[in-house]
């Protein structure tokens, strides 16, 4: 039979109906057995389907009339049964055998296809009704060959019906094309599907009939009108919202087909058959998605066809359909699984809140009165549209219809459903995380709560969502959020919390001029209304009200004297919009005695301050406190770490020193709402400024202290006052703190330039810092002259008294008044805490120094290396110390200040000879950073010999000697009669600046006195090689022979009488040693390098020595030196002993000994101290000791002298050494 | 075209938003930043994807009934958030992406601006030369008719 459609394909049978008839139990039961591959078309994937169908007898009528859309009524198939008998070989027939196997038996034919053979479509079922093997396998060949041709001729239907189906869309430009009919045909197809359980291409062509319906709507939009289309946008009269309970909406569907649907019909009719195909397809949150997209899409398409929608029609059509599809979800799914899916479905109930609430305000349902007769009017026109209850939701208590209904009944039961679907959706938000759409629903409800008159309710929500804009540092939401929030304080009587949030909006620069205004009057009508608590004070923060812009202090360094006056200037930036008049601004001060005493010098405190006393605040950052803005800039520093033993480098790095700031916990809890406990602080010191009238922006405002007790103040608070109501800053940062001292007077003397230099005049300078002593008419230094050291008075020295801030207040000129002892400089006039600053010219004399070396240091040979030497040693200058004290007019006790000063030259002499004659030269050194001009140098015997004369062979007199330079005098030694055995000379030259111009006054000259001894040249030492005997040169490796002549050029002296002199005969002689070395290793000495002889003291005796030596190498060879020694006695008690043969035996020993041939006094001196310590093992034995000879009594006439040597002709050694 | 472009920073504070001057101002503040909600929970569902594969278009936050709120997201999460009237229709997803893309672009060249501080504002009204060139970048999108 054909009935409504089930998912079977219909099959249609003709023939034998009893035949047909007992065999449909095996047929229909058998047939959906096996599944079958379904290959389709367009490349869609195969799939395994079960075929089941539905057999009905065949009739005429029953074939395909052309233009047929009904496929799922349609048969595909048709089936001929007859019974034949066969006779086979096997055995008999069968009544219930069928087929003859040549005859047609059972004949299929596919309606479509052309009968071309029919062979293939007979088929003999053989014994259909019996139970054997045989049977089973014609059966199961049957079925087979059945299924295939049902699924074939199925497929084959299908497709034209698709093909037909499109051909019918293309059409869909031309006139008279209708929508509607074409839905019909597109759903046949998915009823097909969904028969089939193809749901997935079942929701297709609804998918796809959906999206051509939003085409032709944009397309209508756009002025594309299709003229079927304009059939939907008749005004909507009926708004019950979606049904998605019935799996199809049958009258819907009908009112389609009808051609009678509105838009919202359409639309109904196709989410209920999308949900109910997404519901099969077990994606129900894909339900709820598609859901909130049609309504709202649903509501765009009916402005844009311009339907007319009665007010609240919509918000009812959506508020239901909300609903419906939540219980539709509800109803198949469990708890668990909605709650894990709260985010797909809290759009939709959130949707439903907005649309509740806005019906709840269209009928008068939030209003304080209730709703008046028009909103009544409305309320009944909207129920009206709403129909009567479907039947299968009118045994549901819950159903969307009846919470609408109920809803809209009255005040109350409205508030309950509002509040209810509130919370559910507040609730949902949170608890996925959504906090700020929880928020945004919060202030509805908040804002319902105010309509409702229950400030108490909203402020929390309101709070809520406030915390959360300023936490992220949305301006417009907070200024929004703010402004309700006043209202709801204000309503609330929360004084303190409504001034404050008005504060802020005074200030909020989102808000109108007019408003602000009105929030800054609110503030000044509160504080000019009489208070019934007098002294009751309100306290606010600062920071919206005016913020602190910058500080200065004068004087700038924001240090003052005790008694001085300190003014502060700060800049208030007032944040209102009209004039504010302030009856005191007042700074609350701490104060603390400074415990670090030197901090109270003005010096220290002047060196540690901002330059310009300017101290700028931090602009406030008040609504955005996220933002990195408001976080401090990083405060980077080198760090270098050192090892404490050798103060190398260990570690080094960058530290940050505000990571405090940086890395805090930010306060999630601070709310700027809230009165923020602002405490006032009373302090003792306060700085005041009253009746202050704040201009909207810049104001400045100065306050005057009067400096009292010493110590140092921070500045802590700033209050403004307006009425009852305070303004607080509760701290003050960055610190601002200014100094109070006492000081007492002192004087500083300290010279102008790195150091001062003796012997000509020096600049030094004198600061009087006054502290609390007050220089009157007549005070003066008194300066106790130091010997040696000179205070210049020049006629125009001026002293220059200064501020405490450095601020030149006068000047005066100096008055110096100078006695044999004592100098006294009148100070001019200065008041307390003033500096007094003036120059004066010292000089201090040259005074020689002590007298240079002794006669033994003179002579040396070779002066030029020894002044090498003297340059490696330093070129620090002697200085010299003068203690002056000054007495001070401030105090009983002198002041004593050392001066030192350096001496800039350095001087050395040496004695220099040739044979018998004598020089004496002076070498002056120039160890300061200036250039001098020497003149008038000057050598003199001080002993005042007659018989000697000083021959200067110095040129100029006068001469220039450059920093770091040195100049070199020479005199010859000339005397007649015997000379005597010491000199003692002076030296003086004349110096000045280079630089100078004109000095006022003359300088001492440089002097530098010295004492030459023992210079006379009593021998002469002659040393000559000669070849071996028969060569003509030497050769290196051949003996070659030294002869030392030794010469006695003077008779019996002075000098010569010590304990090697004997007498005999009236002869004289004393003894000497001689020693031949060689320290260039030039030579080999072979046999003995030294000896003792006797040398007879009259002149022109002579000594000769000869030895043999070996040169070593070859060229021009210097000549090995002699040395001559006073051999003496033995003595007990001279510590200096020497074993003499011991070391005449060791050559080495006495190289080394000997090594330093240009003893000083101080080298011969430790030279002494080696000898005896290594000699200590001697000590007591009777010894001889040796005494070298002064430079200047034997003179080496062989020195410089040099010998050729020729390589030997074997000698072809070359030494290469390769590193 | 669209009705409001928001450009927010990874703290979630607005850097930059503006909306078409006729409609309410604050409408869109209020519909930006309670879209934030969506982006915060795309982005931590991305969070599991690999980094340089990560998509920074975020698609559709949430539709009201008027309009539809598209975001963004940067490396650096700084978040684009694009409001779009529902009417305009003609607007697809690979438009709207590709005017993200130019918003990233712009804003990137404001980050490059030496004189920009990161994290400040992008003054809509300043008569700074360095938001100029975002700022009409961002007009352009909003009166475009597409």
């Amino acid at each position: 039979s054909l009935g409504s459609p089930q998912p079977l394909p219909p099959g249609s049978s003709a023939g034998d109906q009893n035949l047909f008839t007992s065999v449909y139990p095996t047929l229909s039961q058998q047939l959906p057995r096996e599944p079958m591959e379904w290959r389709r078309s367009y490349g869609r994937a195969p799939k395994m389907i079960h075929l089941e169908s539905n057999f009905v007898q065949f009739k005429e009528e029953l074939l395909p009339k052309e233009g047929n859309k009904a496929l799922l009524t349609f048969p595909f198939l048709h089936i001929y049964w007859t019974e034949c008998c066969v006779s086979t070989s096997e055995g008999k027939r069968t009544r219930g055998g069928i087929g003859l196997k040549m005859s047609v038996a059972l004949c299929m034919e596919g309606l479509s296809q052309i009968v071309c053979s029919c062979l293939c479509r007979c088929v003999v079922l053989s014994d259909p009704l019996k139970d054997s093997s045989r049977t089973q396998e014609s059966w199961n060949a049957f079925l087979t060959k059945l299924r295939t041709l049902l699924l074939m001729s199925f497929t084959k239907n299908l497709g034209k019906f698709e093909d037909d189906m499109r051909t019918l869309r293309e059409k869909r430009t031309e006139p008279g094309w209708s929508f509607c009919e074409y839905f019909m045909v597109q759903e046949e197809l998915a009823f097909v599907f969904e028969m089939l359980q193809q749901f997935e291409d079942a929701l297709v062509q609804y998918d796809e009939l959906d999206a051509l319906f939003s085409q032709y709507v944009v397309n209508f939009g756009a002025g594309d009108g299709a003229n079927w289309l304009t059939f939907f946008c008749q005004p909507v009269k009926s708004w019950n919202g979606l049904i998605l309970r019935k799996p199809i909406d049958m009258e819907k569907r009908e009112s389609i087909q009808r051609r009678e649907a509105t838009l919202l019909d359409l639309r109904s009719y196709l989410f209920s058959r999308q949900c109910t195909l997404l519901l099969f397809l077990q994606r129900p949150w894909e339900v709820a998605q598609r859901a909130l997209e049609l309504l709202h899409n649903c509501v765009q398409e009916l402005k844009l066809l311009e339907v007319s929608v009665p007010p609240g029609a919509l918000d009812c059509w959506v508020f239901l359909s909300c609903l419906e599809v939540l219980q539709r979800i509800e109803g198949c799914c469990d708890r668990a699984q909605i709650d894990s899916n709260i985010a797909h479905t809290v759009g939709l109930w959130s949707y439903a809140t907005e649309k509740l609430k806005s019906l709840g305000y269209l009928c008068g349902l939030v209003s304080e009165k209730g709703p008046n007769s028009e909103d009544l009017n409305r309320t009944v026109d909207l129920l009206a549209g709403l129909g009567a209850e479907r039947p299968e939701t009118a045994n549901t208590a819950q159903s969307p219809y009846k919470k609408l209904k109920e809803a809209l009944s009255s005040v109350e039961a409205f508030e309950k459903h509002y509040l209810d679907l509130s919370h559910a959706t507040i609730e949902m938000y949170t608890s996925i995380g959504r906090i700020r759409s929880a928020k945004f629903v919060g202030k509805d409800l908040a804002e319902f709560y105010m309509r409702k008159k229950a400030p108490q309710k909203a402020e929390i929500y309101l709070q809520g969502a406030l915390k959360n804009y300023l936490a992220e540092g949305w301006a417009l939401p907070i200024t929004h959020t703010r402004k309700q929030l006043a209202e709801c304080q204000k309503h609330l009587g929360q004084i303190e919390n409504y001034l404050q949030t008005s504060s802020l909006l005074a200030s909020d620069h989102h808000l109108t001029e007019e408003e602000r205004k009105h929030f800054c009057q609110e503030i000044l009508d509160f504080a000019s209304q009489p208070s019934d608590n007098p002294g009751h004070k309100i306290v606010l923060p600062m920071q919206s009200f005016a913020q602190l812009r910058d500080l200065h202090f004068d004087p700038s360094n924001a240090v003052v004297h005790v008694g001085g006056v300190l003014c502060i200037e700060i800049t208030m930036y007032s944040q209102m919009p009209v004039p504010v008049h302030v009856e005191q601004i007042v700074v609350n001060v701490h104060f603390s005695i400074e415990k670090n005493s030197y901090r109270k010098t003005a010096e220290w405190l002047t060196k540690h301050k901002t330059s310009n006393g300017i101290i700028n605040f931090p602009p406030e950052t008040a609504p955005f406190p996220v933002s990195q803005n408001s976080l401090p800039a990083l405060e980077l520093y080198e760090m270098f770490e050192r090892s404490p033993s050798d103060n190398s480098l260990n570690t080094t790095g960058i530290i940050c020193r505000n990571v405090h700031m940086l890395l805090r916990r930010q306060e999630s809890s601070s709310s700027l709402e809230m009165p923020s406990g602002v405490a006032l602080e009373e302090g003792a010191h306060v700085l005041r400024c009253s009746h202050v009238t704040l201009e909207p922006g810049a104001n400045q405002i100065t306050f005057r202290t009067q400096a009292k007790e010493p110590g140092t103040y921070t500045l802590r608070q700033l209050c403004a006052s307006v009425g009852s109501v305070w303004f607080v800053l509760p701290h003050i940062y960055p610190i601002v703190q200014y100094d109070v001292y006492s000081q007492e007077p002192q004087l500083h003397v300290e010279p102008l330039a790195d150091s001062l230099l003796a012997g000509i005049p020096q600049k030094v300078k004198f600061t009087v810092t006054t502290g609390h002593y007050t220089i009157k008419n007549g005070d003066s230094l008194q300066l106790s002259n130091a010997e040696a050291m000179l205070i210049l008075c020049q006629a125009e020295s001026r002293a220059v008294v200064y501020s405490n801030t450095r601020e030149q207040s006068s000047d005066a000129a100096l008055r110096i008044q100078s006695s044999d002892k004592v100098t006294s400089i009148s100070l001019p006039v200065a008041p307390a805490y003033h500096v007094i600053e003036f120059e004066l010219e010292v000089l201090s004399l040259p005074s020689a120094p002590a007298l240079g070396g002794e006669s033994d240091m003179l002579g040396m040979a070779e002066p030029h290396r020894k002044h090498k030497d003297k340059q490696k040693t330093g070129h620090c200058m002697v200085t010299t110390d003068h203690k002056v004290s000054i007495d001070c007019p401030w105090s009983i006790y002198s002041t004593v200040i050392a001066l030192t000063f350096s001496v800039p030259f350095r001087t050395t002499h040496a004695l220099l000879s040739s044979g018998t004659r004598k020089y004496v030269q002076v070498c002056v050194q120039n160890l300061s950073e200036l250039d001098f001009q020497l003149s008038d140098s000057y050598l003199v015997d001080t002993s005042d010999s007659t018989d000697l004369q000083l021959v200067p062979l110095n040129t100029q007199s006068q001469q220039p000697i450059y920093s770091k330079q040195s100049v070199f005098f020479v005199w010859e030694l000339k005397w007649t009669e015997e000379p005597p055995p010491s000199l003692h000379c002076q030296f003086s030259v004349g110096f000045s600046p280079a630089s100078e111009e004109q000095l006022s006054i003359s300088l001492k000259p440089y002097t530098y006195e010295f004492k030459v001894e023992n210079f006379f040249t009593l021998y002469n030492v002659k040393a000559e090689i000669f070849p071996p005997s028969g060569m003509e040169y030497c050769r290196t490796g051949s003996l070659c022979s030294l002869e030392v002549l030794i010469t006695r050029l003077s008779d019996l002296l002075e000098v010569d009488k010590d304990e090697a002199l004997t007498e005999s005969d009236e002869h004289f002689s004393t003894k000497l040693m001689y020693e031949v070395v060689d320290n260039s290793s030039n030579w080999a000495v072979c046999g003995k390098s030294c000896g003792v002889i006797s040398m007879p003291v009259a002149a022109r005796a002579t000594h000769r020595v000869h030895m043999e030596v070996m040169p070593l190498f070859a060229g021009y060879l210097p000549l090995p030196d002699v040395r001559l020694f006073k051999y003496l006695p033995h003595h007990s008690a001279h510590s200096s002993q020497l074993d003499a043969d011991s070391w005449i035996e060791n050559d080495s020993l006495s190289v080394d000994k000997h090594g330093d041939d240009q003893p000083d006094s101080s080298s011969l001196k430790s030279r002494g101290s080696v000898h005896s310590a290594c000699s200590s093992e001697h000590k007591g034995l009777p010894m001889p000791r040796l005494q070298a000879l002064p430079a200047g009594q034997v003179f080496n006439s062989s020195s410089g002298t040099q010998v050729l040597v020729i390589p030997s002709q074997d000698d072809h050694v070359l030494e290469v050494s390769v590193t | 075209m669209a009705v409001c472009i928001a450009v927010i920073a990874k703290e979630n504070y607005p850097l930059y938003i503006r909306s078409t001057p006729t409609e309410n101002e604050l409408r869109f503040h209020y519909m930006v930043h309670t879209s934030l909600d969506v982006v915060d929970e795309k982005i931590s569902a991305m969070g599991k994807a690999l980094v340089d594969q990560r998509e920074l278009y975020l698609g559709l936050l949430y539709p009201t009934e008027d309009y539809k709120v598209y975001g963004y997201v940067t490396n650096s999460k700084v978040k684009f958030v694009m409001v779009v009237d529902s009417s305009n229709t003609a607007l697809r997803d690979n438009e709207i992406r590709s005017m993200f893309r130019k918003l990233h672009n712009s804003y990137t060249d404001v980050m490059c601006n030496p004189f920009y501080n990161p994290g400040d504002r992008i003054q809509s009204s300043g008569s700074v030369s360095l938001s100029r060139a975002f700022d009409n970048m961002v007009t352009s999108m909003m009166i475009q008719v597409c």
